[in-house]
């Protein structure tokens, strides 16, 4: 569904994504995951159009995306959500997800029936009415995701969903992606520093280090390769 | 909100000439400061020179009128679409090369001051001399031409705000309002849910364009005397943004309460002033800073969520 192929993205001589390949195929869920700043929100931005790649291409459902504006990949059938929670503060829960839900519903009618339902899925519909500012961390996190799933992407990108969750609400959170690929067939690509979740989630695992990707594979098989280990426990040096 | 109209549409039969001029200028700028609202308010995009549309309509509508007898009718048409190529050009300068913030505000006051000199060497519209439509006989009703009594530039005035109103009102409930809102609450975010931000912002300032042109079509045949230092400057561009500040940037209801309270108390303390036989010159403005300066300490979103707040109105 998603090829990321040879794809270089510098920042002032600052090499921060290096020939990075892997695929995401449809239907499955994936992670990335690396030690900070191995790169992995900047393959995310270049992704979702924030950033044209220096070189490589990115190909979506066999077209090329890259190089397009961010409401253009949206556009395409890819939705995401960003580390560093960005809520439309001054609007209420549900007026913020029906902004994401006008993608796909040019009537306010329509696109509040599309959002009422998805808040439903997050366990935020009593919080409808809210305003966004007013939120916990949990809530917006989770308000994060509604927004990008109004959109109705075929394939979601979430960018350290996960992280400042209390591992109840994680397992909660992770419990509705896997309704939402299960029943909906949505496909996932997940950036994640928390381990539970990933583990629980990922089939497929991409392990990104100085901006190359270093291991591929299922959880078990990544967690147990030696290159993995050593990026992010050290060398082991004989005594 | 019914009796608020009746009372509006009977006002002229109860009050004298100058009550009746007070409130075709609360009117004048209720319906201006709708117009700034649509792009301040709802998109979040601040401009600090509007002054711009309401001369450019102004000077339009006079023209035709001055030179070929063309009446504001057929003007309004012209002077929209001056103003929205105004806007447009101003915009995509600015949207295209990410000017945003306060360098967009300055931008906006950049091009109402180029206007400016620009109109004070076109000999053509009076240059600084200032152009002077033709007053006619006040008291019959010449509609095709917009000449006659006040009462017909009061009911005007009531009709647009009112249909300033109603657009504002159905311009926010959909598609485009939510749109202007994620652009004014965070650009980035709108931008990853799909929406060209772009052509949203663009549609803002298009749109509060034309609707400013409007008031200054009527300007110029109301006070039937235009210049260009006066029209185009900063002054005017503050003080058009007034009511919607202080009444509530981005409110349906803010810049009508807010045009209401400053004309009404800045009206009533000159007068107050001057039966005392205080003239001072420039109060208003004092006055004007004193207002702002209040609500800014204490309501700092203006009055009318507070007002709406004690009368449970969702506006």
């Amino acid at each position: 569904m998603l090829e990321v192929r040879h794809v270089s993205k510098s920042f002032r001589g600052l090499r921060a994504v290096h020939a990075a390949s892997f695929e995401v195929p449809e239907g499955s869920i994936n992670g990335l995951i690396g030690p900070n700043g191995a790169g992995k929100t900047t393959i995310f931005n270049v992704i979702a159009g924030v950033y044209a790649p220096d070189a490589g291409e990115i190909v979506f459902e066999k077209k090329r995306i890259d190089g397009l504006r961010p409401d253009q990949v949206c556009a395409a059938g890819i939705g995401r959500t960003f580390q560093l929670v960005k809520p439309f503060a001054g609007l209420t829960v549900l007026d913020n997800v029906m902004v994401g839900a006008f993608l796909r519903e040019r009537t306010a009618a329509g696109a509040r029936v599309l959002s009422n339902s998805i808040l439903k899925k997050l366990d935020l519909d009593a919080k409808a009415a809210l305003p966004a500012s007013s939120l916990t961390l949990p809530d917006r996190k989770r308000l994060e995701v509604a927004r990008a799933l109004a959109t109705r992407p075929r394939l979601l990108l979430l960018d350290e969903v996960m992280a400042g969750l209390r591992p109840t609400e994680c397992d909660q959170m992770v419990e509705v992606f896997r309704d939402l690929n299960r029943r909906e067939g949505l496909t996932i690509l997940l950036i994640e520093h928390v381990m539970r979740a990933v583990m629980a989630l990922a089939r497929h695992i991409g392990v990104l280090h100085h901006g190359e990707v270093i291991a591929r594979g299922t959880p078990e098989q990544v967690v147990r390769d030696p290159a993995v280990l050593e990026c992010y426990l050290g060398e082991e040096t004989p005594v | 909100m019914g009796l608020l109209a009746i009372l509006l549409i009977a006002l002229p039969a109860a009050v004298g000439p100058y009550a009746l001029s007070v409130a075709t200028l609360i009117l004048y700028f209720a319906y201006t400061g709708q117009a700034w609202n649509v792009m301040m308010g709802f998109a979040g995009q601040l401009s600090l020179g509007h002054s711009l549309y309401v001369g450019v309509g102004a000077y339009t509508a006079g023209a035709l009128f001055f030179h070929y007898g063309i009446g504001p009718w057929a003007g309004l048409w012209l002077a929209m679409l001056l103003c929205v190529a105004f806007g447009l050009v101003i915009g995509f300068l600015a949207f295209r090369f990410g000017i945003s913030g306060v360098y967009f505000a300055l931008l906006t006051i950049a091009f109402a001051e180029f206007t400016r000199i620009g109109f004070d060497h076109l000999d053509w519209l009076g240059g600084p001399g200032g152009m002077f439509l033709k007053v006619a006989q006040r008291d019959t009703w010449d509609v095709l031409n917009f000449r006659g009594p006040p009462l017909m530039y009061y009911y005007s005035m009531l009709f647009l705000t009112a249909l300033a109103f109603l657009i504002c009102t159905l311009l926010l409930k959909s598609r485009a309002g939510y749109y202007w809102q994620a652009i004014r609450e965070n650009e980035e975010a709108a931008q990853a849910l799909g929406i060209n931000t772009f052509r949203w912002k663009m549609l803002a300032v298009a749109i509060s364009a034309a609707m400013t042109a409007v008031s200054g079509v009527f300007f110029a045949f109301y006070y039937n005397n235009l210049f260009p230092h006066e029209i185009f400057s900063m002054n005017r561009s503050i003080e058009l943004i007034l009511g919607p500040v202080i009444g509530g940037i981005g409110t349906l209801f803010g810049p009508i309460f807010g045009a209401a309270v400053l004309t009404l108390l800045s009206d009533g303390i000159t007068e107050a002033l001057a039966a005392l036989g205080w003239e001072i010159p420039g109060i208003k403005q004092v006055f004007y800073g004193l207002v702002l300066l209040i609500v800014v300490m204490f309501l700092p979103h203006g009055i009318w969520p507070a007002v709406a707040k004690k009368l449970k109105i969702h506006a």
